[in-house]
């Protein structure tokens, strides 16, 4: 398959590889993706009192388009707000690294494990909830990290 | 050592230099059409074309007349498959039934499907555990109306030796037809049409050091078996397979034939010696590497193997020296894994994470040395950016994990 060299750098020298720890109050942690399809992203943001985004670290298990998209955006969202790095779009990181159509879902998955992060984040933030409130996530797993995600199962199915 | 280094011999085999010398002729002065009865080029043409056929015959165990030259194994696939379904509903004017099991190649299962959708009755077996087919699935299938039994006699992903002679003993007891796809085989372990009982078997040059787009169905004579052509046209091949015979495709089949036949016992024991030193070293470098498939009833040089947590196609990327192919959807069209390791019970995550290795007559011990020494450290490196080897490594099974999607 003739891929670009931006996702051959990439997925070669994936940038900002890692773990942070998952139970910190400013880090948020999405994981997305099923073993079974083939690809499980995790991506990290560490958020200062300003909703800046300082860090970013990811692990995947997935082909070197899913490992290019993962790296692509911890370079992207660093720096940048937690809004801002809310408009990040599969379709920015499929032309980013000029994927071919069958691997557009890596950049599906790269956007959700974006809002995975972010969303943990603000579940963090917005601290214990009242009784039938949000304080103890039902997928709450006991690495600490938020179960996957289950976003974009609609978008993703016509190309499984 | 010269890279990157071929290690994909299931896919196809580099034409062995002495089959390439002696088919260079055929395309220059000896170029006569086989067909050609009038003059001296023609003759010429027919004399290579039929000392070939013995050639191939010969390996297989067969007389020349049983063998009929195609365009390779899918077309014989396809010959044998729908010529018989097509003879035996002429003959009975019913729909027969058909039995093989649900890894055989596509070449197999597509041309069956396609006699499935003309009304014929097709059974898919279940494979066990090990990828090899239980000869008591075939008895146990078997219906009045069944008119062929396909089974392949080693699979293409996994090396995997089905019981050929077994389920042989079975189908000639029944009365029924045994196809075999021998494409993996032949040329590699023992394969003889009289031995196993096979009735039709399909044969390609490139897997054995020949060419491409040359291959054979064998067809047996006694008893005889009986098939409608696909193709119509000249009457070539006794009326089996018109059209102008490839001459030195088929000079270059038949060498590569003669070779195998002649080297099989020399390099068999090599290969295997080969292929257990690339598993010794995997096994030594790596934990949580498994061997898809019967190790014991497996081709010499063939190695299907998973490597959990890392994807069969970022590790190929990262593994650019050695060429190699891998059972992980990411490698398809169809974004499915290998229907193969699930037809054996083999995990999609595993099946996304294996990688197959082929090695052949040209490999050498240093080439798996130095292909041991890269995917070692290769799935290292894609490990160490894994979060399941991390979920692993802190006792986490990621297959206990509720994971979203499907």
């Amino acid at each position: 398959m003739p891929y670009s060299t931006k996702l051959l750098d990439h997925a070669d020298n994936p940038r900002n590889v890692g773990t942070l720890d998952p139970a910190a109050p400013d880090v948020g942690t999405g994981l997305v993706g099923a073993p079974a399809c083939g690809d499980v992203m995790r991506l990290q943001i560490r958020v200062s009192e300003a909703g800046v985004i300082e860090e970013a670290r990811f692990k995947t298990f997935g082909c070197g388009s899913a490992i290019a998209s993962s790296s692509l955006v911890t370079e992207w969202v660093k720096g940048r707000t937690v809004a801002d790095a809310l408009t990040i779009k599969n379709t920015d990181v499929a032309r980013e690294l000029a994927l071919p159509p069958v691997k557009v879902h890596c950049s599906v998955l790269a956007e959700d494990a974006i809002k995975a992060a972010v969303a943990d984040w603000r579940r963090k933030r917005a601290g214990p909830q009242p009784v039938g409130g949000a304080a103890q996530p039902a997928d709450a797993r006991p690495d600490g990290a938020a179960a996957p995600a289950r976003t974009g199962a609609a978008e993703r199915s016509p190309v499984r | 050592m010269k890279l990157p280094i071929y290690m994909d011999c299931h896919a196809t085999t580099p034409v062995d230099p002495r089959v390439l010398e002696a088919m260079l002729p055929y395309f220059t002065t000896e170029f006569g059409n086989a067909a050609s009865k009038s003059h001296v080029f023609g003759w010429r043409a027919e004399e290579a074309v039929e000392a070939a056929r013995a050639e191939v015959a010969a390996l297989v165990g067969a007389t020349a007349r049983e063998i009929v030259w195609t365009s390779g194994a899918t077309e014989s696939d396809n010959l044998a498959l729908k010529g018989v379904a097509h003879f035996a509903r002429q003959q009975t004017g019913k729909a027969g039934h058909l039995v093989t099991c649900k890894t055989e190649h596509k070449a197999v299962l597509d041309a069956l499907h396609a006699l499935e959708r003309e009304g014929h009755a097709v059974t898919f077996l279940e494979v066990e555990r090990d990828g090899r087919l239980d000869p008591a699935r075939v008895r146990a299938a078997l219906r009045p109306d069944t008119v062929l039994v396909s089974v392949m006699h080693a699979n293409n992903e996994t090396g995997v030796v089905h019981p050929l002679a077994e389920i042989g003993r079975i189908t000639r007891a029944a009365g029924v037809l045994l196809h075999c796809d021998a494409v993996q085989s032949a040329g590699r372990i023992p394969f003889d049409v009289e031995a196993m009982e096979v009735d039709l078997a399909s044969l390609s040059a490139h897997k054995l050091y020949g060419p491409k787009g040359v291959g054979a169905l064998y067809v047996r004579r006694k008893p005889r078996v009986r098939l409608i052509a696909e193709i119509d046209g000249g009457g070539h091949e006794r009326g089996h397979r018109s059209g102008t015979l490839n001459v030195p495709g088929i000079v270059g089949f038949g060498k590569a034939a003669a070779l195998a036949q002649a080297e099989r016992e020399a390099e068999a024991p090599r290969l295997l010696a080969l292929r257990e030193r690339l598993r010794a070293g995997l096994l030594a470098g790596l934990d949580h590497v498994e061997v898809n498939g019967s190790l014991a009833h497996r081709l010499p040089g063939s190695l299907n193997v998973s490597f959990a947590y890392v994807e069969g196609e970022a590790l190929m990327m990262a593994v650019k020296d050695v060429a190699v192919s891998s059972g992980s959807a990411c490698t398809s069209a169809s974004l499915e894994p290998s229907y193969v390791l699930r037809a054996m019970g083999v995990p999609d995550d595993r099946a996304h994470s294996s990688i197959r290795f082929g090695l052949g007559r040209f490999n050498t011990e240093e080439e798996v040395d130095h292909a041991v020494r890269l995917f070692v450290e290769k799935v290292k490196k894609l490990r160490d950016m894994s979060p399941l080897y991390e979920m692993a490594k802190a006792g986490i099974d990621p297959a206990t994990v509720a994971w979203g999607e499907e």
